[in-house]
């Protein structure tokens, strides 16, 4: 059932959101969450279809906040908002707002959202693009239990990572992180298996994407061994390797849904690790609103640490590796800085990626 | 650096919570692998466990049956039951890296050539697969050929893998049909493998409702205070089929639904519902609270009035015409086995003494449910105008496991209007409202479970032994007592259940 409510306030929304589930007669239903979706008109639809597909896992009430700053003063002068309510089976498994703020109101969108918000119930703000440098200090990211943002929808995804652990705040999380999720998980069930010490990783993904740098900086962070990032062309994250003293701990995945698994002194193994849909994406965000201890360390380990590799594929460029940093302007961390010896084993590397 | 282990994994961190528990290099063997439970269950479980990622890399497959099969036929058998009953959307790669892994080898148990080809099997895909020699041995097989499985394994060197690699057994109920044939069957199965390598499967605990009850229990502080006898006046659980045996004669008569069903789904439903808040949910700790339990439950000292079972009879249910048991193809017309039984225990100790639990459960009944509902006392005084009260019943927490997973409370409100009257209504919180639609299956919990060596969702050998000890009174009266009451199919089972209640005052909840 869908409701249009023109030049409206939160509270009509509220009560046409009552009648809506009267009327459908489901007076009360159990939905676990409210999702605030920060977008505007072009986004928007992707990002409300993906919500929508969440909610089958995770029954929310998805409020999704489209901006109309307008083009003319006129049109910014004038201060509207616009509402369409969905229950029932338009809405996935849930309710579904779409508040459409023109003029002045773009700038005080926590004033409609708030009313709208379940009570008692944890809330989570996403935007798909075009994410605030500080989330938890944006008026609609601080009425948020969890943060969501998307360092792949940046301009510049490598400097987007530098603003999340700049800002981080614990709650806030980045679907560059959650897509790599399967690859870690393979990763750490690897080495749930005896092998010998690792000595140096190398990652290796297309340019401008963030996964690749997050996942170089989780191996960087825990293994504390040089990491390097070089690039391929995809589709998205290609391989990791873990150097070892018995030979090469290989994760590989040329076409973006069947990896293989290499490890010395085993059988070459297949692993299915398909790029995942944003619906499945979001659905595992929402499955956990408790702060990401692992994504602040990992983000906060300082892109700068990684080192840049050359292109994997044919042509070679022997590059010098990045000039190593000053301690002082690591992010704060205690811990010595393992990407030290990194230029030895980083041009070592490089040989091996050529054959 | 030192030499990395599985316990110092620089990549795993108990903050780390996104991280699923993969099962580390391992492999599954089943015997009986043409059988209806492994087509409709155990494959789809293993492809849904596959496609959400929680398979290790290079799982395998090995399938064990008379047929003559190539591995081919077999992985187009597992293709078809994939496809027709996985939860999961199929996916290609996801098939393809499973696919690599089956195997089939054909033969009797008796046979020893084929228990030689399972041993080479086993080592061609430690080489080739990198399953380490870990494997677990499904016994899908009916029980009559348990001790011949596993003496056959024991032969071939299969039940004690390479150096620090594990072996296990995993077996499916029935454990016996009485506490000596259970005892027989643990000590051949113990022979073989250690008790801690040994997983007897009750589908009902890898249910998610039935580990909510945990949950619910202990993780909650307005339950818990009322969970004792000061609050409770009596707890039903109920199982409940609406079909009949089916095609099951041979393996039904002379079984019945008392050993069927209440000696290891309900009491352990009892079990949950009644024991102590364990320690910790380390295996141990909360094994040692349900055989606590399970030691303190009381039979009835008059089994003839507190016990009642029954048969269905020819009837119309549900707008079908449908036989009655004795009518049933393989069943003797004077077979005295049980398709309905019902029984009051109690339970001797401070929390639950003086409180019933009454156990019922039975094949052709109104519907398909499994419940366990806790009815409250009434409140002790009640301020209002006489038949005010006169439409409110008892307070209840009815916990349903299946289907509708979920949990209602019922209590009294005010009816709309000038007048004080009050009715119950209820409160509801459905599985399929506030999580995921379709929930994980239980077997898919429980073959993970094996994989990973967790064994806090099987019961152990001692449970079975201590039910067959509640159960084995029973059977015998009844046995030497009467015969089982006639009950029309599609009807709550016969008049004498309703009277077995009557008698205490109380009434059976209609699920």
């Amino acid at each position: 059932m869908k409701i249009d409510l023109t030049d409206t306030t939160s509270s009509r929304i509220n009560s046409a959101l009552v009648e809506g589930r009267r009327v459908i007669g489901a007076p009360a239903i159990g939905m676990v969450l409210t999702l605030v979706i920060v977008t505007d008109e072009g986004s928007a639809y992707d990002a409300m279809r993906a919500a929508s597909d969440a909610s089958r896992e995770h029954p929310s009430r998805i409020l999704a906040v489209i901006k109309r700053p307008g083009r003319t003063p006129r049109d910014r002068a004038r201060t509207r908002l616009d509402a369409e309510v969905l229950v029932g089976s338009d809405a996935g498994a849930g309710e579904t707002v779409l508040l459409r703020l023109h003029g002045e109101l773009v700038n005080h969108a926590e004033s409609v959202v708030l009313p709208l918000l379940l009570p008692d119930a944890p809330v989570v703000v996403w935007w798909p693009a075009d994410a605030p440098d500080n989330p938890a200090g944006h008026p609609l990211g601080c009425l948020g239990q969890r943060r969501i943002t998307d360092a792949a929808a940046a301009e510049d995804p490598v400097a987007a990572l530098g603003l999340r652990a700049a800002s981080y705040t614990p709650g806030d999380t980045d679907l560059a992180w959650t897509r790599i999720t399967p690859w870690r998980s393979t990763l750490a069930a690897a080495l749930d298996q005896k092998h010998s010490a690792i000595t140096s990783a190398v990652v290796e993904g297309e340019e401008y994407n963030p996964s690749a740098e997050l996942l170089a900086l989780w191996l960087a962070d825990r293994l504390r061994v040089p990491v390097e990032r070089t690039v391929s062309d995809g589709p998205g994250l290609t391989a990791v390797r873990l150097r070892t003293a018995d030979g090469v701990i290989c994760l590989d995945r040329p076409d973006g849904a069947l990896a293989e698994l290499a490890m010395p002194g085993q059988p070459d193994r297949h692993v299915a690790l398909k790029r995942r849909e944003t619906a499945e994406l979001i659905a595992e965000e929402l499955r956990r609103l408790d702060p990401d201890e692992i994504y602040k360390s990992a983000v906060q380990f300082g892109v700068e640490r990684i080192t840049a590799g050359a292109r994997s594929a044919t042509e070679q460029q022997p590059s010098q590796p990045q000039p190593e940093l000053e301690p002082e302007s690591e992010p704060v961390r205690k811990r010595a800085a393992p990407a030290k010896k990194s230029s030895g084993s980083a041009a070592q590397s490089k040989a091996e990626n050529t054959k | 650096m030192t030499e990395v282990t599985t316990s110092s994994n620089p990549l795993r961190d108990a903050l780390d919570r996104r991280l699923p528990r993969i099962a580390g290099p391992s492999g599954l063997v089943i015997f009986g692998v043409t059988g209806d439970l492994s087509r409709k269950k155990l494959m789809p479980a293993i492809y849904d466990l596959a496609n959400r990622g929680l398979l290790p890399p290079g799982f395998s497959l090995v399938g064990f049956a008379r047929r003559d099969w190539e591995h081919e036929d077999f992985a187009q058998v597992v293709h078809d039951a994939v496809k027709e009953h996985a939860r999961t959307p199929f996916r290609e790669e996801v098939w393809a890296q499973l696919a690599e892994g089956f195997r089939f080898i054909p033969g009797d148990f008796g046979d020893d050539d084929a228990f030689d080809t399972l041993r080479t099997t086993i080592n061609e895909l430690d080489k080739a697969r990198g399953t380490g020699g870990n494997f677990a041995f499904y016994l899908s097989v009916p029980p009559k050929f348990f001790p011949l499985v596993v003496e056959q394994l024991k032969k071939h060197g299969l039940s004690k893998g390479p150096g620090d690699s594990w072996r296990r057994a995993v077996i499916e109920k029935p454990f016996g049909h009485d506490l000596k044939s259970a005892q027989e069957l643990n000590r051949v199965v113990h022979e073989v493998f250690s008790p801690d390598q040994v997983f007897r499967i009750d589908h009902y605990l890898g249910k998610e409702t039935v580990q909510n009850i945990l949950a619910l229990r202990f993780a909650n502080t307005m339950f818990e205070p009322l969970w004792n006898r000061s609050y409770v006046d009596h707890v039903q659980i109920t199982m409940a089929e609406d079909i009949g045996i089916g095609g099951r004669a041979g393996y039904y008569d002379g079984i019945g639904a008392a050993r069927d069903v209440i000696q290891n789904h309900l009491l352990q439903l009892l079990a949950l519902t009644a024991m102590e808040e364990p320690g910790s949910f380390h295996p141990k700790a909360l094994v040692a609270e349900k055989l606590k339990v399970l030691g303190a439950v009381q039979l009835p000292d008059d089994l003839g009035a507190y016990t009642v079972r029954g048969q269905y009879a020819h009837a119309w249910q549900g707008g079908e015409e449908v036989l009655g048991y004795l009518e049933e193809e393989g069943i003797n017309p004077d077979s005295k086995t049980d398709t309905y039984a019902a029984i009051k225990l109690t339970i001797n100790n401070r929390r639950w003494a003086g409180v019933p639990f009454y156990l019922r459960t039975g094949k052709r009944l109104g519907r398909r449910v499994t419940e366990i509902a806790v009815v409250f006392k009434r409140a002790p005084y009640l301020p209002f105008e006489s038949g005010a009260t006169e439409e409110l019943g008892q307070n209840a927490l009815v916990i349903r496991v299946q289907p509708d997973e979920g949990v209602t409370v019922r209590f009294g409100s005010k009816v709309p209007g000038t007048s004080m009257e009050v009715r119950d209504v209820t409160m509801d919180f459905a599985y399929g409202e506030s999580f995921t639609e379709s929930s994980p299956e239980a077997y898919e919990r429980l073959i993970l479970d094996v994989l990973l060596g967790d064994a806090n969702l099987f019961p152990r050998h001692q449970e079975v032994e201590l039910s067959w000890n509640i159960l084995d009174p029973i059977e015998a009266y009844w046995a030497a007592h009467g015969k089982p009451a006639q009950y029309s199919a599609g009807t709550w089972g016969p008049a004498e259940a309703d009277e077995m209640l009557a008698r205490d005052g109380r009434s059976w909840r209609r699920p």
